[in-house]
């Protein structure tokens, strides 16, 4: 097994701000990698570094075994890459556009079809229509296949799923999923952290820092503490109530109960007479298991 | 009509052409609560939306919202709600104290009310040292956190959210939802829509919409029970799928 992408001790800067501070992480090969962070955490730059977008200030970055710098245009062959903004020509049709990418890079829809079939099948009964024409789940289609056409050995897609529906984003990554049997290498950001679960290996990003990185559950299992899952009838009653608390760490809502880190890791006698005076009814309490955002959210407050 | 009913809809279909985007929606919203309104891209939120927001006729149908009939009554129910997308909601050029300013007049607050509440609004979100600063330099969570109190600032009966926490960072979407809470208490009905299926937990009921229609609505729990799902995304995934997308 090769890395496919390795970084060492990337910065970027623009004017005061630091986009990206010293990033270190390797891809191995056939991997789904993930970057897990919210808006503004760097992954677009950092994104369009390893496509060769942009230039890195500092550190150095081999990706596919070449220079991301030096040997740019060599790379540039060998990457798909899904921007963010959906980025086709709106006034090509579909069948147009997926033409268009083929041919830049010097090969024919013939001669990769299969790799696209799975994926350009649904939308290939509309590919006379325009590209601007296209529901936001075919364009994302259209997107992802002409990002395939020349059979990349990376492919780099970012934020694919922001502002898509849940049935929908778990469609698309049971698509890449399936990407894997052609042993492409995904690098593919989102703010979603559930999302993270669908990775071989993630890092979650904040402010141009790595927070952590490992395999999702390493990530998940690095969570300090014990963590209390806690219901009650009425929701901000709990959590203002929670807050007052004076064993409280931390108290954050989740789905439809609060999740609650205590000083001693323990739930006592008072815990129940403290939401009972609170005048809290339907009081439940489990321990239950940390997930990915419940370790961002540890790693934020530590940061 | 319950007289704590502030958003009520019959009947309400919206064509575009041969095309019906709202397919005979039936519900109502009440004061105080906070009403997630979900369903797959494509499936006829938006529009749904921009007819209860005063922004577009119903094709046919009934709609009252904050009293006043969609209709012919739109000009009335844009003075009585908020709303806040994530896209867009304050002027980037334009500090803080300029923004809140701005909408003060357009919702027609005197001089003394908006200098009240720009001053209370300040000391609520910690933001006295942010007031002269231009919008475009603020983080994202602290812009979303102000169009939010701006979309309020004028204390209306209904807001409207349209994915107000796309991209924040998770301590952010929490801080946002509490603001949400503090928002219901203070009766102010909440009307949101969000992709984060863990936020529709947080909602008192929650509709679902697929292909133009609502396929849902009941509070998380009971849809939960109903669908035998351990969260709303499972009963979401069941009943969201769709037709064509």
């Amino acid at each position: 097994m090769q890395n496919i992408i390795e970084s060492e001790g990337i910065c970027k800067k623009f004017g005061d701000t630091e986009a990206l501070k010293n990033i270190s992480f390797s891809v191995n090969e056939g991997d789904i990698f993930g970057f897990i962070g919210p808006d503004g955490a760097g992954k677009t730059t950092l994104f369009r570094i390893i496509t060769t977008l942009l230039v890195q200030d500092e550190g150095d970055l081999k990706v596919l075994g070449l220079d991301a710098i030096k040997d740019y245009k060599e790379l540039r062959k060998n990457i798909g890459y899904m921007p963010g903004r959906f980025s086709l020509y709106q006034d090509l049709s579909v069948e147009e556009n997926l033409n268009f990418y083929a041919t830049v890079f010097g090969t024919s829809v013939k001669e990769n079809y299969e790799l696209i079939s799975d994926i350009y099948s649904h939308i290939e009964p509309f590919k006379k229509r325009l590209a601007g024409k296209l529901s936001g789940g075919m364009k994302q289609k259209l997107a992802l296949s002409c990002a395939l056409i020349h059979k990349p050995r990376l492919l780099v897609l970012d934020e694919p799923t922001t502002g898509v529906d849940a049935v929908s984003r778990s469609e698309f990554w049971s698509m890449l999923s399936k990407l894997r049997e052609h042993n492409i290498t995904i690098l593919v950001s989102t703010p979603y952290m559930d999302e993270a679960m669908r990775c071989d290996n993630i890092a979650l990003i904040q402010n141009g820092n790595i927070l952590s990185i490992n395999t999702p559950v390493k990530v998940k299992e690095g969570f300090s503490r014990k963590l209390f899952r806690v219901r009650a009838d009425e929701k901000y009653k709990l959590i203002t109530a929670l807050r007052k608390y004076p064993q409280t760490l931390s108290a954050y809502p989740f789905g439809d109960s609060v999740h609650v880190t205590l000083i001693d890791d323990q739930i006592d006698k008072l815990f129940y007479l403290f939401l009972n005076e609170a005048g809290l009814k339907g009081v439940t309490v489990e321990e239950t298991a940390a997930n990915i955002e419940d370790r961002f959210l540890e790693l934020m407050e530590k940061a | 009509m319950m007289n704590n009913t502030v958003i009520s809809v019959k009947n309400m279909v919206k064509k575009f052409g041969h095309f019906t985007a709202n397919d005979n929606l039936n519900f109502e919203v009440y004061k105080g609560e906070i009403f997630g309104f979900l369903g797959a891209n494509g499936a006829g939120k938006t529009t749904a939306i921009r007819i209860l927001s005063g922004l577009s006729e119903p094709t046919s149908g009934e709609v009252i919202v904050a009293g006043f009939n969609a209709r012919h009554q739109a000009e009335k129910i844009k003075k009585n709600i908020g709303y806040m997308c994530q896209k867009f909601s304050l002027y980037e050029d334009l500090t803080v104290k300029e923004n809140i300013t701005l909408y003060g007049g357009i919702y027609g607050m005197s001089r003394d009310l908006i200098r009240k509440r720009t001053n209370e609004l300040l000391e609520k979100l910690k933001f006295h040292e942010y007031e002269n600063r231009i919008i475009a330099d603020l983080p994202l969570g602290l812009k979303q956190k102000l169009a939010f109190s701006v979309a309020v600032l004028h204390e209306p009966k209904i807001v409207f959210l349209d994915e107000p926490t796309g991209g924040v960072d998770p301590i952010t979407r929490r801080q946002f939802w509490e603001m949400i809470y503090q928002t219901a208490e203070m009766g102010i009905t909440v009307f949101v829509t969000t992709h984060y299926m863990d936020e529709a937990e947080y909602c008192d009921r929650i509709s679902i919409m697929s292909d133009g229609k609502i396929v849902a609505l009941d509070t998380p729990e009971n849809l939960k029970n109903k669908y035998h799902a351990g969260s709303v995304e499972e009963v979401f995934i069941k009943i969201a799928r769709p037709a064509n997308n």
